[in-house]
């Protein structure tokens, strides 16, 4: 189904804003245009009715009550497991872990996999538009093990070449981390050119999918990655959900994560054994509800066609380059619609980023300003804080238009 | 709730003149703090001496209101013996919070910054100069003294 509807091309997007009750909505007296989809994206009707039906009708703890509900919630939970791994193009549920998302996703793997295979000496490659989430784990795990970081430099465009990360490697690389998609200047990475570099290197590759997954097409076994984050809820999710694809015998190997319920096979006085991946790595009561949701997100994405959406924010992300400059902003990173993806960074006039977010604020337009969780970009691009605006498969022309338009307001003020 | 009421003309004068913007000679504290939340930077000097704050400037950087409410600050504490301004500091939270309305003869200026109570996220952004003031105050070992 989803295939029918890619081949019909271009999405109906005022169809689909009508399945997301929050589109309707007025802030401050306006109505609102909401352009901080790389923050959180909003929740179609399908995912919150996923998630009141399976509190009204199913609710009990996973894989512990003996009784039917029970094992409805159990089915319900590990449906999801299926359906996400299924949008991933994993072919293992096994392989896909549930959690919170993006960050705890990294610290299980600086923890389980790091704390057991780094050793003093051996390099981690991150690069320089990482999320502050894939560069503390690091951090305080070559603290722990005497393992050092490696940064990919930027080219002039805030693009990654692959000569770039081929000087960075070395023999001692254990690791490469990196986003799939700069959550400040949209910035895509190379995925699969990198995988490849990564194995030849004999070093595992984790990619921070929190805005990657979100808004493309994502085939694990044809990325070859080691391991892949999802952050539900920018994926129109819930909350809390998310999780971590991981290769089954890397994952296999690892320590557990976080200790307790449900995680172990057995429980002596002084050690337990675990259970296999994924539930050695899902301890105490997990997010059982926000996962069913998660599961209703990518169901209703699939069956619009992840291709649809990102040739719908391609264009988008275009048009807001081109309107932006027109408006005499700042547009940070690479101009090529193909090589990024539909987070825009930009100062407008002199207007600091949070005065600018604050007088869009009143005019009904939401976007983001500081320093969106990536300190070292900030440092790389000269700026302490950009204004973002970012979209997803509801955003529309006239949302950028209204954008725009609000940036008359700010020069208004600060003129 | 308007923008008129945020963003006052005495707020902008401060941030596209801002008072005392420069580095201070013979300061005797040097303190300076970024707001980890957005990155906004501010630098407070001052010469602090026999009890009494008798020079104060800053550097920074940021949004118009932490580089405005720093720039008023150094107008507002200048000459003041320590009390007195740890006192302001501390009135100056309390508006912040929306607790008092201020005494306006006293406040001078400042006052335009009363809108800022009613943006929540903004409100950091008003205190940071004044975080970095009173931790000035307390590093320079002037208790009162």
């Amino acid at each position: 189904m989803a295939t029918v509807r890619e081949e019909r091309g271009a999405m109906d997007v005022e169809r689909i804003r009508k399945d997301f009750p929050i589109l309707s909505r007025e802030m401050a007296g306006k109505p609102l245009v909401y352009l901080d989809s790389a923050s959180t994206s909003q929740k179609p009707r399908q995912v919150i009715d996923a998630v009141v039906e399976f509190y009204e009708e199913h609710n009990a703890n996973a894989h512990r009550g003996i009784y039917p509900l029970g094992q409805e919630a159990t089915d319900a939970y590990e449906g999801a497991r299926e359906r996400v791994a299924a949008f991933i193009g994993a072919p293992d549920p096994r392989t896909v872990i549930f959690n919170r998302g993006t960050t705890e996703s990294i610290n299980l793997v600086a923890h389980a996999w790091g704390r057991t295979f780094l050793e003093e000496g051996d390099e981690i490659v991150l690069t320089e538009m990482e999320h502050h989430s894939n560069v503390v784990p690091w951090q305080l795990a070559a603290r722990d093990t005497g393992a050092m970081l490696r940064y990919v430099p930027l080219n002039e465009d805030g693009l990654i070449d692959l000569d770039a990360v081929a000087s960075t490697i070395t023999s001692r690389t254990r690791l490469i981390a990196m986003s799939g998609q700069s959550n400040v200047i949209g910035t895509f990475t190379p995925i699969a050119e990198i995988a490849e570099m990564a194995h030849e290197a004999g070093a595992r590759i984790l990619v921070d999918g929190a805005q990657f997954v979100s808004h493309n097409p994502v085939d694990v076994v044809e990325l070859d990655v080691d391991f892949l984050t999802i952050s539900g809820h920018k994926v129109l999710g819930p909350t809390a959900s998310g999780g971590l694809y991981g290769r089954l015998e890397v994952l296999e190997e690892m320590d557990p994560f976080l200790g307790g319920g449900e995680m172990i096979r057995e429980v002596f006085a002084d050690h337990s054994t675990y259970k296999e991946p994924p539930w050695k790595f899902e301890a105490g009561t997990m997010n059982v509800a926000q996962s069913v949701g998660l599961a209703a997100a990518v169901e209703y994405l699939d069956g619009i066609g992840m291709k649809s959406v990102r040739d719908h924010e391609r264009e988008l992300t275009a048009y807001a380059i081109d309107r932006l400059r027109g408006a005499g902003a700042r547009v940070f990173g690479s101009d090529d619609p193909d090589r990024r993806g539909g987070a825009v960074s930009f100062w407008y006039r002199d207007i600091h980023p949070h005065d600018l977010a604050t007088v869009l604020g009143e005019q009904g337009v939401a976007i983001r300003a500081g320093h969106h969780c990536a300190q070292p970009l900030m440092r790389w691009l000269g700026v302490p804080a950009t204004a973002r605006a970012s979209f997803h498969l509801y955003s529309t022309v006239d949302e950028v238009d209204a954008l725009i338009d609000a940036l008359a307001a700010a020069e208004e003020v600060f003129g | 709730m308007s923008l008129d009421d945020l963003y006052k003309e005495v707020i902008l004068d401060h941030y596209k003149n801002p008072r005392n913007k420069r580095p201070l000679d013979g300061a005797t504290v040097s303190l300076h703090r970024t707001n980890p939340l957005c990155g906004d930077e501010i630098t407070i000097h001052a010469v602090v001496d026999d009890g009494r704050v008798k020079a104060v400037a800053f550097e920074g950087q940021g949004c118009s209101i932490s580089q405005a409410s720093a720039s008023m600050l150094t107008d507002s504490v200048e000459g003041k013996s320590v009390d007195d301004a740890r006192g302001l500091a501390g009135e100056f939270r309390s508006m912040m919070e929306g607790k008092v309305d201020p005494d306006e003869d006293a406040f001078g200026d400042l006052v335009a910054l009363k809108g800022v109570a009613k943006y929540p996220v903004r409100i950091k952004c008003a205190v940071l100069g004044w975080d970095v003031f009173q931790d000035a105050l307390a590093e320079s070992g002037t208790d009162g003294a």
